[in-house]
C-alpha cells in the first residue's frame, strides 16, 4: 500500500541497493562527497555475501579468501596486518562489520526492507518504491539517483539435468557444513572455485569422491615462491604480455603440471582467458586416489548419474557448484540495456549508457580481489554525481568521450565463451581506465 | 604514482610488527571522535603521554599516541598509523610531530582521516636539515652520511623550559634520519575524504622555520596557528596548554 500520493521526496538524496562490501563502499563515498543517502538491506545486518547468518550467503563453513590480503582490502581501510595471507570469510564479514562502524554508515542503512521497483522519474530522478522483507506495506520515495549494488552470488544458477535422481542434489549455495558429507559417496559438478573446494572438502570427509567438469582449467596453486601467488602475479605485471604470459604457463607448468593422466581435461584456453581458479589441494588430493576426475554429467537415471563418456557412477550426494546469475528484478531491464540473457551492458560495467543517475557497483569478475574495484567504482559514481550538480557541461562532456572509449580496454574480451565469463576484467586493465575517469573528473585546482 | 595501482603495497606488503599504542580513554563516551598522536623522528608515544593525552582525554576525546616500529622507513612508519587509525572504533584524527607530521601527511593520503592537526610539521627535510646546520652544525654533520642526528637544548626547546628537564628530554631522544626519507622531495599526497587541516607551530622554534610553517599551512589552504615564545616540541614545553587547547578547540569547531 502506497501511504501518500506524492512520493516521499528525498530529492537530494542517494539511493543505494544493498549492504554488502559494494553497498557500503558506495554509502561511504557518497558520503565523502557530501550526498544525503539512504541504504536498503533486506537483510538484518550488514555483509551481503559473507553475512554467513543468512540463507542467501553463499560461503560455507571452511570458506576463506582465494585472493591475499593486500590486493582484497579497501585501499583507505586495511585489513589488520596480523591477519593471515588469506583470512577466513569470518574475518571478512567481522572487517566489513568494523568498517561501517568506523565510517559510521549504519545510520545511513535500512534493515529489513528491501527495493521493489526503481522507475526513472523526470530530469534524472527515480521513485523508488521499497517493501519490508517479509512483505506488508510499501513506499515510493523520490531519489536524485540510484546505486545499485545488489550483488552477483546469491541467485543459484543450477544446470538442467535431464532424468530423474534417486538421491540427493544440492547447489553449493546452500552447502555449509561438512558433516553432511561424512561417510557418503559425492558428486561435485563445477570446476571454478567453489566446485575445487567442496571437491576438496569431500576428500576429506566422504567415502567417495567424484569432481565432474566440463572442461579443463588452470588450476593456480594459492602460494608460489613462498609468496601468495596473487603477489607473484601482479609482480609480473611490470613484464611485457608476451613475457608475462609465458611466465605464468612456465609457473604453473612447475608447481601444478600436467593433470590430464588423473583424467583432468587439458584447458582449452590460455591461463589468462578464464577466471582464475585456485586450489592447492585438488592436484594432492586426485594423486592421493580421493578425488576421481570425472566428465560433464549428461543424465540422472535412478540411483545413477551418466556421464559424458557413457559410463555411469551412484553418488548419494550431487553438489552442483555451477555458479549463480546477477539479477535486478527491480528494474526494467532496458534500463541496463540488458540482453535477453539478462547479462547488462554498462560502461565499465558500472554506469547505464541511457541513464547518467543509475549506477551498479560491483558487477565484476575481477583476476584480484573485488573491495578494491568497488571502491574505486563508487569513488568514480560520487563523483561523477557530484559533477553532474556542479559543473553539467563538464559532465556531459566527459560522457561523450567515455562513451568512445573501446571495450577491449577495460573489459577482458579474450576469455573462454561461457555464460560466466562476460563480466570477467582484468584489474590492473581495469583499474587503470577508472582511474583515467577520475582524472577527467578531478576538481580544478 | 598512482593512486589505484599500488604495485608495491601489493606484492611487497609491510610487514606487521609490534606497535606501542598508549591509550588514555575519557570517563564518558561522549560520541567524540579518537585522536591519534604520531610523534617525529627519535621520541615515542612518551612525548604525548606527558602531558598532552591526559588533556585531550580529559576534553572527551580518546587519546591514543603510537610509537612507531623502531627501524621503520617512512612508509612502514605510514602503514603504522593507518593499521592503528584503522583498528579504533571510529573515524581518526590524526595529529602528527615533527617528521610525524610528514608521516600523517602521506597517511592522509591513503586514509579518509576525521580531521588532521599538522604540528611544527617537518615536511621538507632540505630545509629542516638547513635549518639544523645553521643552529647546531656539528651536531648536524654526521647526520649527513647517515649517522646520528645530535641535537641540544637551545635547539628544540624555549629558554623557559628548565635545563635539567631541557637535558632529561634530550637524553630520551635518539633521531637518526634515513637520509632517504629526509631528502625525498615528494610532495604530500592530496588527503583522501578532504579532512579540515590545520597546520601548529612556533615562529621562534628553531628546528622548523617560520617559512616552512606558512608554506606547510599553504600546501593546505590555510594558515599557521602561531604561538611565540615556544620552541620545537609545544606538547613539552611549561605553556603545552595553550597549544592543545587551541587544537581541541579547533577539532571542535570542525565537527559541530
Amino acid at each position: 500500500m502506497q501511504d501518500s500520493p506524492d512520493p516521499g521526496d528525498r530529492r537530494d538524496a542517494v539511493c543505494v541497493v544493498g549492504a554488502g562490501a559494494s553497498g557500503l563502499t558506495a554509502v561511504k563515498n557518497l558520503l565523502e562527497m557530501g550526498f544525503l543517502v539512504d541504504c536498503y538491506e533486506r537483510e538484518t545486518s550488514v555483509g551481503g555475501a559473507w553475512n554467513w547468518r543468512h540463507d542467501r550467503s553463499p560461503v560455507f563453513a571452511s570458506t576463506h579468501l582465494i585472493t591475499s590480503r593486500p590486493l582484497t582490502e579497501f585501499p583507505d581501510f586495511p585489513m589488520p596486518d596480523t591477519w593471515p595471507d588469506y583470512p577466513h570469510h569470518s574475518q571478512v564479514l567481522d572487517y566489513l562489520e568494523r568498517y561501517a562502524k568506523h565510517f559510521r554508515l549504519g545510520e545511513q542503512i535500512w534493515y529489513g526492507m528491501e527495493v521493489v521497483s526503481a522507475v526513472p522519474a523526470a530530469d534524472g530522478f527515480w521513485d523508488v518504491t521499497i517493501q519490508s522483507t517479509g512483505g506488508g506495506s510499501s513506499r515510493v520515495q523520490r531519489y536524485a539517483a540510484i546505486v545499485v549494488a545488489n550483488g552477483h552470488n546469491w541467485s543459484p544458477l543450477k544446470p538442467e539435468i535431464p532424468g530423474e535422481f534417486r538421491g540427493q542434489v544440492m547447489h553449493a549455495g546452500a552447502y555449509k557444513d561438512p558433516a553432511k558429507l561424512r561417510g557418503r559417496k559425492v558428486l561435485v559438478v563445477g570446476g571454478g572455485n567453489t566446485g575445487c573446494d567442496i571437491a576438496v572438502e569431500a576428500a576429506q570427509q566422504a567415502s567417495q569422491v567424484w569432481h565432474s567438469t566440463r572442461r579443463g582449467y588452470w588450476y593456480a596453486p594459492k602460494y608460489l615462491l613462498g609468496r601468495p601467488a596473487d603477489q607473484v602475479y601482479s609482480w609480473s605485471r611490470r613484464l611485457p604480455a608476451r613475457l608475462r604470459e609465458w611466465l605464468h604457463r612456465r609457473l604453473l607448468r612447475l608447481h601444478t603440471g600436467d593433470l590430464t593422466r588423473f583424467g583432468v581435461p587439458a584447458p582449452d584456453h590460455r591461463p589468462s582467458e578464464a577466471h582464475p581458479v585456485v586450489t592447492s589441494q585438488l592436484p594432492y588430493y586426485l594423486g592421493h586416489g580421493k578425488i576421481t576426475a570425472v566428465p560433464d554429467v549428461t543424465r540422472f537415471d535412478g540411483a545413477a548419474v551418466e556421464l559424458a563418456d557413457g559410463s555411469r557412477i551412484e553418488p548419494d550426494l550431487v553438489i552442483t557448484a555451477t555458479g549463480y546469475t546477477p539479477r535486478f528484478d527491480f528494474l526494467e531491464p532496458a534500463l541496463l540495456d540488458s540482453d535477453e540473457d539478462g547479462r547488462p551492458d554498462l560502461h565499465l560495467h558500472a554506469f547505464a549508457r541511457r541513464h547518467p543517475t543509475l549506477a551498479v557497483i560491483g558487477l565484476l569478475q575481477p583476476d584480484a580481489g573485488l573491495f578494491p574495484l568497488a571502491h574505486w567504482q563508487s569513488v568514480a559514481v560520487a563523483r561523477w554525481l557530484r559533477l553532474r550538480l556542479t559543473d553539467p557541461a563538464r559532465a556531459t562532456a566527459i560522457q561523450q568521450k567515455e562513451s568512445t572509449r573501446p571495450l577491449a580496454s577495460w573489459s577482458r574480451r579474450r576469455v573462454v565463451p561461457t555464460r560466466r565469463h562476460w563480466f570477467e576484467v582484468d584489474h590492473v586493465d581495469y583499474l587503470r581506465s577508472l582511474e583515467s575517469l577520475l582524472r577527467q573528473m578531478e576538481p580544478a585546482k | 604514482m598512482s593512486d589505484l595501482l599500488r604495485f608495491t603495497d601489493w606484492t611487497r606488503p609491510v610487514p606487521p610488527a609490534d606497535r606501542e599504542v598508549v591509550t588514555l580513554l575519557p570517563d564518558d563516551d561522549e560520541g567524540h571522535p579518537p585522536v591519534l598522536f604520531v610523534p617525529g623522528m627519535g621520541h615515542g608515544a612518551w612525548a604525548f603521554a606527558e602531558q598532552w593525552l591526559g588533556h585531550t582525554a580529559g576534553r572527551g576525546y580518546p587519546a591514543h599516541a603510537l610509537t612507531p616500529r623502531s627501524g621503520g622507513d617512512l612508509r612502514s612508519q605510514v602503514h603504522d598509523v593507518i593499521q592503528v587509525a584503522a583498528s579504533l572504533p571510529r573515524q581518526t584524527v590524526l595529529v602528527g610531530h615533527g617528521v610525524g607530521a610528514l608521516v600523517v601527511a602521506r597517511a592522509l593520503g591513503r586514509y579518509p582521516a576525521r580531521a588532521a592537526v599538522l604540528v611544527s610539521p617537518v615536511l621538507d627535510g632540505w630545509a629542516a636539515l638547513g635549518a639544523a646546520l645553521r643552529v647546531n652544525p656539528a651536531g648536524a654533520v654526521p647526520a649527513l652520511f647517515g649517522g646520528r642526528l645530535r641535537l641540544n637544548a637551545r635547539q628544540l626547546f624555549s629558554p623557559e623550559m628548565p635545563a635539567d628537564r631541557a637535558q632529561e628530554y634530550l637524553a630520551r631522544i635518539d633521531a637518526r634520519p634515513r637520509r632517504r626519507d629526509l631528502i625525498a622531495r615528494t610532495p604530500p599526497p592530496r588527503p583522501v575524504g578532504r579532512p579540515p587541516t590545520l597546520v601548529v607551530g612556533s615562529p621562534d622554534d628553531r628546528v622548523v622555520r617560520r617559512k616552512a610553517l606558512d608554506r606547510a599551512a599553504a600546501e593546505y589552504g590555510g594558515a599557521p596557528l602561531l604561538f611565540p615564545g615556544m620552541g620545537h616540541y609545544l606538547m613539552l614545553e611549561d605553556g603545552w596548554t595553550e597549544p592543545i587547547d587551541a587544537i581541541l578547540d579547533w577539532l571542535g569547531k570542525q565537527l559541530s
